[in-house]
């Protein structure tokens, strides 16, 4: 596979020592030239000096024959323009863009620009799935499909508690799939299933539903 | 009409004064409040006196375009320092706003040329440049 990789920071470097060591061949844009010559020393000629944003450099690069563009600068703005040139332009197939401020999430998809991979929103997704007692965890989005799966915790008090499934007054269009008890064994529950204080319940259900199902596992009914 | 100029350098800020003094309603994005005075130079009162709307904010926040008020624009012109600030909030106020006239300024021919084929309205100083250079050292025979 030939990958190109525009921004030689800490994530394009590494990504390229990966890719390289794992047999692809990988051609890095840095812009910053006494970023380059460092990283020339190491990378030699799969390393390239120039604005990763301008068609002729991409071009050098060979953009017309890459399977895969990785932008991952630390502009935004440049990393949409990359990944739109390489997507309409170059008819590359497969592009990934590094989002550094997730609030211009947004702009990515608006264009286009997916997958956009943002490091914040990925660790907030961590701390919000380790950081017990948080209530709500979004395990899948799929905004195509009108469907999410999110996990909730049965905390003490809340109105699910010690009740079965086909008790627990889910809104039209969601549904219970999965029950992960405190000490472990999740499995699929029946009708009569209890809920208890612990556990860790998985739902699917369509878009917007979040607040009423909630309200069924936080204490009196409250969401925290 | 109105004109809504996110970028008041040099260019953005003459452009604001003549639409102004056209009879336009213009409102100015920037994010440098700086650029608040330049606009004024050689203006006999306060660019707000004179009727325009002065933001300060980023131009990639959508808080600070619509504080600006891009959703009634009927023209919005991108003229920022940067090429791919340009090129980016042009499409955004292109499709997300579906404001009717959206003018690009583009210092690289190449980008400028790509992004015209695509039917955005692209303007190359560097072209002009290029082309007055050229016409004067014509002239020299």
């Amino acid at each position: 596979m030939y990958v190109l990789i525009v921004g030689g920071g800490k994530v394009g470097l590494n990504l390229t020592r990966e890719l390289v060591a794992k047999g692809h061949e990988v051609t890095l844009i840095e812009g910053d030239r006494s970023l380059y010559l460092r990283i020339e020393q190491e990378l030699e000629h799969a390393v390239q000096y120039g604005d990763g944003t301008e068609l002729w450099v991409l071009e050098r690069a060979g953009i017309q024959r890459a399977d895969l563009v990785v932008a991952v600068t630390g502009d935004d703005e440049d990393n949409i323009l990359i990944c739109q040139v390489a997507k309409e332009k170059y008819l590359c197939d497969r592009i990934i863009a590094r989002c550094n401020n997730p609030r211009n999430l947004q702009h990515f998809k608006l264009l286009g620009i997916v997958p956009a991979v943002s490091a914040t929103d990925l660790i907030l997704n961590l701390i919000e799935h380790e950081v017990p007692g948080h209530g709500l965890v979004h395990l899948l989005d799929l905004p195509d499909e009108q469907l999410e799966i999110i996990e909730v915790e049965v905390v003490e008090g809340a109105p699910a508690q010690g009740r079965r499934v086909s008790e627990l007054g889910l809104p039209e269009g969601s549904l219970v799939i999965s029950v992960l008890p405190r000490n472990g064994g999740g499995f699929v529950p029946k009708a009569d299933t209890v809920i208890n204080v612990g556990d860790e319940v998985l739902i699917v259900l369509d878009p917007g539903l979040e607040e009423a199902i909630t309200a069924q596992f936080a204490p009196d009914g409250l969401v925290g | 009409m109105m004109v809504l100029i996110v970028g008041a350098g040099r260019v953005g800020s003459a452009v604001a004064r003549s639409a102004l003094a056209a009879g336009h309603d213009v409102s100015i994005l920037d994010e440098d409040p700086l650029s608040h005075e330049r606009l004024e130079v050689g203006m006999d009162t306060s660019w707000e006196d004179a009727g325009g709307r002065f933001t300060v904010g980023t131009a990639l926040e959508i808080e600070a375009l619509e504080a600006a008020g891009v959703a009634e624009a009927d023209v919005f012109i991108a003229s920022t320092d940067g090429d791919n600030t340009n090129l980016v909030i042009a499409q955004i106020a292109q499709r997300r706003f579906g404001v009717p006239k959206v003018i690009v300024r583009v210092l690289d021919p190449a980008r400028s040329d790509w992004y015209a084929q695509q039917g955005l309205h692209t303007i190359c100083p560097t072209k002009s440049a290029i082309a007055e250079l050229e016409e004067a050292l014509g002239a020299m025979g």
